[in-house]
């Protein structure tokens, strides 16, 4: 810690008293440079390089270190990073790159298209998760000059996609550390090697990591912060606490108890807030296995849907200001493909519900139950725990009867995903800016068995799986969005799954932090305009 | 004395066999293995060609026999195996987490000995009054408190509200204290952790003490002794306190085990890098061989541990050498 706790105490008495300063006044400070950033880091990741694994786990350490071709400005759209600029042909199969000059990696070895060319037909198209589904038809990436880059697809690549994509799946990795090597074993997986604002100096298991200001970075006289301290504190009581004693500034997402956040929120050294997670948005899933002959009649998964009180639990359990009704599998923060004409949707309506079930011929037996079902709700997240008690009380009063079978991380997703031993299922589903990228993966039928969160769910449309088809190869933006809406409606329609609720990331910063959360995936982005009062 | 030892380390070697073999079936009963746990934490996105090389990366494509016979053989030739999670080998990755560990340990089991043999001896000479109510009272409120609560509780109070402590990990991060610095700047960390550990032990101990110095008080030789017209205080520590300490080492050796699982909670709570976070972290990301070699390593510390024990009883009570080594 670089600061004293008399001088933590100090300043956070400074800020109670400036509270009720207009921001206005915050507007006008000058950027201090120095200050070390001390970030919660709730679970450890077996790599720190996000050119091999896209989660969020990876990227709150490796996006300040390594950097990927295209960002996202702060109003959601694709902006330059390590590309300066980018076009497409007109057949959608050629899009070329041209790269940032004098970019050099932590090492001093120049940035060139080669790196780009190596880590997008090793990495991208071979290893990264979801890279190896956006990158299916990728050819060949040429490299005519060092800093040209030519993607050539077999099949048309929509640029939007494919600019949606590279934020998160486009983290470039230097090509003299990996080439010739064991990708998978590469110590810079641990220890990052990379062009961002901050150089990865030292990573204790189970203890910390640390990165220190890169003096050399491309963006003149950035970043601010000397360094960034990440704190690995697994529980979350404690994580709080911390947070409250100043030895972390940032909580990212929802890593602490729903209730320590409510508590953070009400106290004036701290912003609880969604904001800056606008581009990791979640929906919350009701997964139902057709392979249940129950489940196979649509009108009792309707009857299901229709028997649960989502706003209900929204107001009692959750909070309006990070988690609304779901209106299907895209959500509404996704401007682009968000449908603007309303889409079937099963409101809550008990009596429906009976109606339904009694329509199927499931009549309620001895003691008013008319069947029983197996409910395994993902372990990640306070909210699926509670949803999952919520639904077993909220079917048992329609006559169904609720078996909740808790398992931990590898379980849930073996026993769903591929040994399908369940009935209902509930988790999130993550959105990743494109409908392509983590979302149709769900309906469309072909996913090999045991790939976690696709349609292992029994059901095969060929209707949704031929828009989903054309979705993806179509290169006009507008045609595009018709088609994911048509998506939604046969998603919806046919109630394949049930997105009950939406929900945002909550985050919790110390107030003595500027320029956070200003871009939609802050907590990835590479904070190079990040500092903090003294 | 030696053979004993011998005896009892021989005895131990089946034992720790069938630890070892349970513990691995045991989480072959556990769905999911390492590469599940590893998509559980990318989100998903991975093709069936990646977790099928993954599989093979981590050694899982062979069938549960062949690698308990693989984990076995190499256990012979004293090579713990690979972890999936740290990607290098255990005995590095246990090497790394075991200072903090054994610190913890020593600090709250010394503490706990320590004031619970004084808190024992206190409470027994003033059997009844006001001093023995106080300490049998405060002692069965810290061996009902949970660890996890009072460690918290904790952190609120001296890190959060009065600040003189740090509210977790295990030393300055970047702070580059060396020399008596760092060990002290290290001992700070300790000492809410080791207060958390030590206080339910603190309890157990000095309620042992307490009645096993009633007990002893009221035997002849102690009559005798007085009668012969030594000091009480002479009675207490040449007489009475040496027999006393009898079941309050025997719980040492019992309780060294209890305290490597019991540091799991306060591990977690402190953030402290030691064992018993890392066997946590390692179940539920199935990395059998770390989990493994942690078993195999509490258990060698367990047995070390209760072989001092069995020195020191000699030391304590002649007549046990005299029995067992003759």
């Amino acid at each position: 810690m670089d600061f004293s706790r008399r001088a933590a105490l100090m300043t956070s008495a400074a800020i109670a008293a400036s509270v009720n300063a207009p921001e206005a006044a915050l507007a006008q400070e000058t950027p201090r440079r120095g200050g070390v950033m001390t970030v919660h880091f709730a679970t450890e990741q077996r790599i720190l390089n996000p050119s091999l694994q896209a989660s969020t786990g990876v990227y709150i350490v490796g996006g300040k270190i390594q950097e990927p071709l295209v960002d996202l400005d702060a109003a959601g759209n694709p902006t330059a990073c390590l590309a300066e600029s980018w076009e497409t042909s007109a057949d959608g199969l050629t899009i070329t790159f041209k790269l940032r000059q004098g970019v050099t990696w932590h090492d001093g070895k120049p940035f060139t298209s080669a790196d780009v060319q190596f880590t997008a037909m090793e990495m991208w198209k071979k290893i990264l998760n979801y890279g190896t589904a956006v990158q299916l038809f990728l050819e060949a990436v040429e490299t005519p000059d060092p800093l040209t880059a030519v993607f050539k697809y077999s099949r048309p690549m929509p640029l939007g996609l494919l600019l949606r994509a590279l934020p998160d799946l486009g983290y470039v990795s230097p090509r003299h550390i990996y080439e010739g090597t064991d990708i998978r074993q590469n110590p810079a997986n641990t220890a990052p090697i990379g062009t961002g604002p901050f150089k990865f100096m030292q990573y204790e298991r189970g203890q910390f990591i640390i990165a220190e200001r890169n003096p050399n970075y491309w963006r003149n006289n950035l970043p601010y912060l000397d360094r960034v301290v990440w704190r690995v504190i697994s529980d979350r009581s404690a994580a709080a606490a911390q947070m409250e004693a100043g030895q972390i500034l940032y909580s990212p997402f929802s890593s602490l108890a729903l209730s320590d956040l409510a508590r953070l929120g009400h106290d004036p050294r701290f912003e609880v807030t969604t904001k800056g997670n606008e581009g990791n948005p979640r929906t919350n899933t009701l997964e139902f296995n057709f392979r249940n002959p129950l489940l196979a009649d649509i009108r009792v998964r309707k009857a299901l849907a229709h028997a649960i009180n989502i706003p209900f639990f929204i107001e009692n359990f959750l909070n309006a200001d990070y988690a609304k009704p779901g209106t299907g599998p895209i959500p509404s923060v996704s401007t682009d493909f968000y449908p603007t004409a309303p889409m079937p949707q099963y409101p809550f309506d008990r009596a429906m519900a009976n109606r339904l079930l009694d329509e199927a011929g499931h009549r309620r037996g001895a003691g008013g139950v008319r069947f029983s079902l197996r409910l395994t709700p993902a372990p990640w997240g306070e909210d699926i725990a509670l949803f999952s008690t919520f639904l077993q009380q909220s079917l048992q009063e329609v006559g169904i009867r609720v078996e909740i079978v808790r398992l931990d991380a590898a379980g849930f997703l073996r026993t769903v995903y591929n040994d399908w031993n369940f009935d209902l299922a509930t988790g999130w589903h993550q959105y990743r800016n494109d409908p392509a990228v983590s979302t149709t993966v769900w309906y469309r039928t072909g996913s090999p068995r045991g790939a976690p969160w696709t349609n292992q769910y029994g059901f095969s449309d060929t209707v949704i799986d031929g828009i989903i088809d054309a979705a993806a190869t179509e290169l006009d933006p507008a045609k595009r969005k018709a088609l994911y809406a048509d998506f939604v409606r046969r998603g919806n329609g046919e109630l394949l799954l049930w997105n009950p609720m939406e929900q945002l990331f909550l985050s919790a910063f110390n107030k003595r932090l500027r320029n956070y959360a200003n871009t939609p995936r802050w907590g990835s982005s590479s904070w190079h305009d990040l500092w903090i009062t003294s | 004395m030696l053979t004993l030892a011998g005896r009892r380390l021989a005895a131990s070697i089946p034992s720790l066999l069938i630890i070892l073999v349970g513990m691995f079936l045991l989480l072959q009963l556990a769905p999911g293995d390492t590469v599940d746990a590893l998509m559980a934490q990318m989100g998903g996105g991975g093709d069936a060609q990646l977790t099928a090389e993954l599989r093979a990366f981590y050694g899982l494509d062979l069938s549960v026999p062949a690698r308990l016979l693989n984990y076995l053989w190499r256990l012979v030739q004293l090579d713990l195996g690979f972890s999936s999670i740290y990607g290098k080998p255990v005995a590095t990755v246990i090497l790394e987490r075991l200072p903090a560990t054994l610190c913890l340990m020593t600090a709250s089991l010394s503490f706990a000995f320590f004031f619970g043999l004084l808190f024992g001896v206190i409470a027994a000479r003033r059997v009844n009054g006001w001093q023995d109510t106080v300490i049998s009272t405060l002692g069965l409120v810290f061996y009902a408190t949970p660890s996890f609560w009072f460690g918290l509780m904790a952190i609120v109070l001296f890190s959060v509200h009065l600040q003189w402590l740090p509210a977790g990990g295990m030393e300055s991060i970047g702070e580059g204290f060396t020399g008596i610095h760092r060990v002290l700047d290290i001992a700070s960390h300790f000492v809410l952790p080791t207060l958390t550990l030590g206080l339910i032990f603190l309890a157990i101990y000095l309620r042992i003490m307490r009645a096993s110095m009633l007990e002893v008080l009221t035997l002849d030789f102690v009559r005798t002794a007085r009668a012969k017209g030594l000091d009480e205080t002479r009675v207490i520590t040449r007489h009475v306190l040496r027999n006393a300490m009898l079941p309050m080492v025997t719980l040492i050796g019992l309780q060294a085990g209890t305290m490597l699982g019991g540091s799991v909670v306060v591990e977690s709570v402190f953030s402290l890098p030691g064992l018993g976070r890392l066997a946590y972290e390692a179940v539920v990301q199935r990395d059998l061989n770390t989990l493994l070699g942690i078993v195999f390593i509490s258990a060698l510390l367990v047995i070390l541990v209760n072989f001092c024990v069995d020195l020191l009883y000699a030391r304590l009570d002649p007549r046990i050498a005299k029995e067992t080594g003759g």
